[in-house]
């Protein structure tokens, strides 16, 4: 089932020397999960204000890759690095916005409490207004201090989604971030993640949705 | 950020207060049991009622202990901590402190009102609080160990009571002895001392190593 998985930019050319400055390397990197190997040698770079989208099949090893470069576990083989130093530690997590596909959203707090909890958690507090100012242009006005569990799927995920609104960090790396979200909401997200590229963020994402971002050309990884 | 996590814990345990108070009741009834259990006699009741109150402390203390992680790693929450630019081991400490003050503080309240079932005189049930005070901490702080530990397993409640209860038994001997050695007339310090010790102890390792606990756990 190994295959090497090849980064092909569609439009960004391939010499590094063309490339913005690289911020988040990965080298030759292994997974494995239990006896399967899910990929071996994977290489990449992302630079400032790129996107990178992680495409394939279910169970090929998106969600695990994610993993692998926040850290959250550690590859098999290969290195990760950030802004030239191995990719862990509190200084590299200050950096990093993860959305994993479990949206960490408490069913018994609020839209609100659940916005401020996450978001002191992250080290980058907000207050009252900035919080209801972000769930507010999430559609999520009117419900704020509604607890999450009489939210709707779609709308629990606009919570979690709203830290993206207020996020300082430069390397999201988001895991299906655009399921059971609407048209309006999908194009709200897209937006955003044109703006935080065109401020020098990077964005690593998995989707099965067509990811439309206005003035950028995704690069992908194709895992099989 | 301690007091955020604690106050998260807090509010979290406020909202589902219904599995707060069973664990509380659960104390409650099974301390009340051994009165009527072994019978009006004042002299009995009075030897075993330390070793009751603590042997209850302990097992109430578990049946909170599989709710301290589950909830936050079947979320996602879990995960978010882990990647918080703050050390893991702080963030630990504060969901322990929390689970201390819903979990370990009341039954040390309680004790006490409880004790008198026993005829224990006004001074043992002094002490008795004291040692409660100072050993339910470490009720919670190893049991963090040992939630850490078995997070995601299938069966872990159980797994998590044969691997916790032994650790629990130098909390309760030397706890469970302090009162023991009032009755008999001897003084109670050697024994709170030597709880004291082990709450500084686990208070300085266990946070950490449930860290690390942790980290492996989500791999």
């Amino acid at each position: 089932m190994a295959q090497e998985a090849v980064s092909s930019p569609a439009s960004t050319p391939n010499d590094p020397a063309d490339r913005p400055n690289t911020m988040l390397e990965a080298a030759h990197l292994t997974c494995q999960r239990g006896e399967r190997t899910l990929f071996t040698n994977l290489s990449f770079t992302l630079g400032a204000g790129e996107l990178l989208q992680v495409a394939g099949p279910n169970g090929s090893g998106k969600t695990s890759l994610l993993k692998l470069l926040c850290g959250l576990s550690p590859p098999v083989a290969g290195e990760i690095h950030w802004q030239g130093a191995p990719a862990r530690g509190e200084d590299f997590r200050r950096h990093l916005f993860y959305l994993g596909h479990q949206h960490a959203v408490k069913e018994e707090l609020s839209a609100l409490e659940n916005l401020h909890i996450s978001t002191d958690l992250a080290g980058e507090p907000l207050t009252d207004e900035e919080a209801l100012d972000a769930l507010e242009r999430m559609g999520l006005a009117g419900r704020e201090h509604l607890p999450a569990k009489v939210l709707s799927q779609g709308q629990k995920r606009r919570v979690a989604l709203a830290r993206l609104l207020v996020s300082k960090a430069p390397l999201w790396i988001l895991d299906e971030p655009l399921t059971a979200l609407d048209v309006g909401a999908v194009d709200l997200i897209q937006s955003r993640l044109a703006e935080h590229l065109a401020h020098q963020g990077m964005v690593v994402v998995t989707t099965h949705q067509a990811l439309h971002v206005p003035g950028v050309t995704p690069r992908r990884i194709d895992l099989e | 950020m301690l007091i955020t996590i604690i106050r998260r814990d807090l509010l979290l345990a406020y909202r589902r207060r219904s599995d707060v108070l069973t664990t509380l009741f659960f104390f409650v009834i099974v301390v009340s049991l051994f009165p009527l259990g072994v019978g009006p006699e004042m002299k009995t009741l009075r030897l075993i009622a330390p070793g009751v109150v603590w042997v209850a402390a302990l097992l109430a203390s578990m049946l909170s202990l599989n709710r301290l992680f589950a909830a936050d790693y079947q979320d996602g929450t879990l995960e978010q901590m882990l990647l918080a630019p703050q050390p893991l081991a702080l963030i630990v400490l504060g969901k322990i402190v929390a689970h201390w003050l819903v979990s370990g503080l009341p039954l040390a309240l309680m004790a006490p009102v409880l004790g008198m079932q026993f005829d224990l005189p006004p001074e043992a049930l002094a002490i008795l609080f004291f040692a409660l005070l100072l050993g339910t901490p470490i009720l919670s702080l190893i049991g963090a160990i040992g939630a850490a530990l078995t997070l995601g397993l299938r069966g872990g409640g159980v797994l998590l009571s044969l691997l916790v209860l032994p650790l629990y038994i130098p909390a309760l001997i030397f706890g469970a002895g302090a009162v023991e050695s009032y009755i008999a007339g001897v003084s109670p310090e050697g024994h709170l001392s030597l709880l004291g010790a082990l709450l500084i102890l686990t208070g300085l390792t266990a946070p950490w190593v449930t860290a690390v606990a942790l980290r492996i756990a989500m791999e």
